[in-house]
């Protein structure tokens, strides 16, 4: 079975004709709060600073994005 | 014109200020849609403490965080000295 | 009423004088999907909705403004010592003829902010409908400007911001359960 992923992916459609070219790959984000439902109670926290550079204070919610450059640099999934 | 560069502890006290703020803003959120969490209520009620224990410390360093009263004045008022945050 | 704190929530360090930048955050701004629609959006809503979900809406447009102060920040580190030479360069020349360096609520192509970003319907689920869209489009914006952005720094805060947008989706994804009352009931029709 395929490991878990919140970026998901499709294959457009190329044509010949495509000007540019052809990515063959999309990715689109799912972002974790569309698979917890209603928060149960005491999920892992981080701690206080880890939380702040998180940007959550729950473990479950972290999805960290990494822009184009920073893929391009080793960065990212 | 006066300029006064900022000590390296208030960055630090700032970000520690920032980051159980954080945590009192998540568990504020949370705590709107599980009102019923008695852990979660203890864990914001300690920071809240812990929070005000905090501000105290930094307002005694480096002047009144909010103000309306929420803050001691010191003397000339000091409320409206520079630096304000974007400025930092 | 509210009380401002001369704090920002989040420490936020600009590294490059990259005034382009500015351009694009400019969207977070005064955008459709921006910081301050989203803080009048969910504190207007307010009035019209069951009073089970009125503390969420206040806390969560509060935090709106916070962020606003954190694009307003970025943008005024990028552009402040910027000369108007490098303003036009970055595509802002427009922007700086009509305001110098002064904020404006636009978006980044230049349209004036607009109360009709800001939907009103009354009806509860409609409304917190809304607020979810606008959690999601807004993390979108901020991956899109995360991927123009070659500063560091400002993607470090684009990335908290973005967080954000989950969690405020998540709690209101729970506001609408919670007027469904309908959490602890088995599902018999």
């Amino acid at each position: 079975m395929a490991k878990f992923t919140l970026r998901k992916q499709y294959r457009p459609y190329v044509s010949p004709f495509d000007p540019c070219p052809s990515i063959r790959v999309k990715t689109y984000v799912t972002p974790p709060n569309l698979y917890v439902g209603f928060q149960p109670e005491k999920l892992p926290q981080f701690n206080a600073k880890q939380a702040l550079f998180a940007g959550t204070l729950w473990k479950v919610f972290y999805d960290p994005y990494y822009g184009s450059e920073e893929k391009e640099k080793g960065g990212g999934q | 014109m006066s300029q006064k560069e900022l000590p390296k502890e208030f960055y630090e006290m700032m970000e520690e200020l920032q980051a159980i703020d954080f945590v009192l803003v998540e568990l504020t959120l949370y705590l709107d849609t599980h009102p019923d969490d008695f852990e979660a209520i203890e864990q914001f009620n300690e920071n809240a403490h812990a929070r005000q224990i905090l501000k105290q410390k930094f307002e005694q360093q480096f002047g009144p965080l909010q103000q309306y009263g929420n803050s001691y004045s010191g003397y000339p008022w000091n409320w409206d000295d520079p630096p304000w945050p974007w400025q930092i | 009423m509210w009380v401002y704190e001369k704090k920002l929530q989040y420490p936020v360090k600009v590294s490059k004088c990259n005034p382009m930048l500015a351009k694009f955050l400019i969207e977070q701004y005064g955008g459709a999907d921006g910081e301050l629609a989203a803080a009048l959006r969910y504190l207007n809503q307010r009035y019209t909705i069951p009073d089970k979900v009125v503390g969420l809406l206040t806390d969560i447009g509060t935090e709106e403004f916070a962020h606003l102060e954190m694009i307003a920040t970025m943008i005024y580190k990028l552009t402040k010592d910027a000369t108007p030479e490098q303003l036009k360069e970055a595509g802002i020349g427009e922007h700086y003829v009509n305001h110098d360096r002064a904020l404006f609520y636009t978006d980044a192509a230049g349209n004036p902010f607009t109360a009709t970003y800001i939907q009103a319907k009354g009806d509860p689920i409609a409304d917190l409908y809304e607020d979810i869209a606008a959690e999601e489009k807004a993390r979108a914006t901020y991956q899109w400007i995360i991927d123009q952005s070659d500063d560091p720094d400002i993607n470090d805060s684009l990335k908290f911001l973005r967080e954000r947008e989950i969690i405020h989706s998540q709690r209101f994804r729970e506001a609408v359960e919670i007027l469904k009352e309908d959490r602890d009931r088995k599902k018999i029709f």
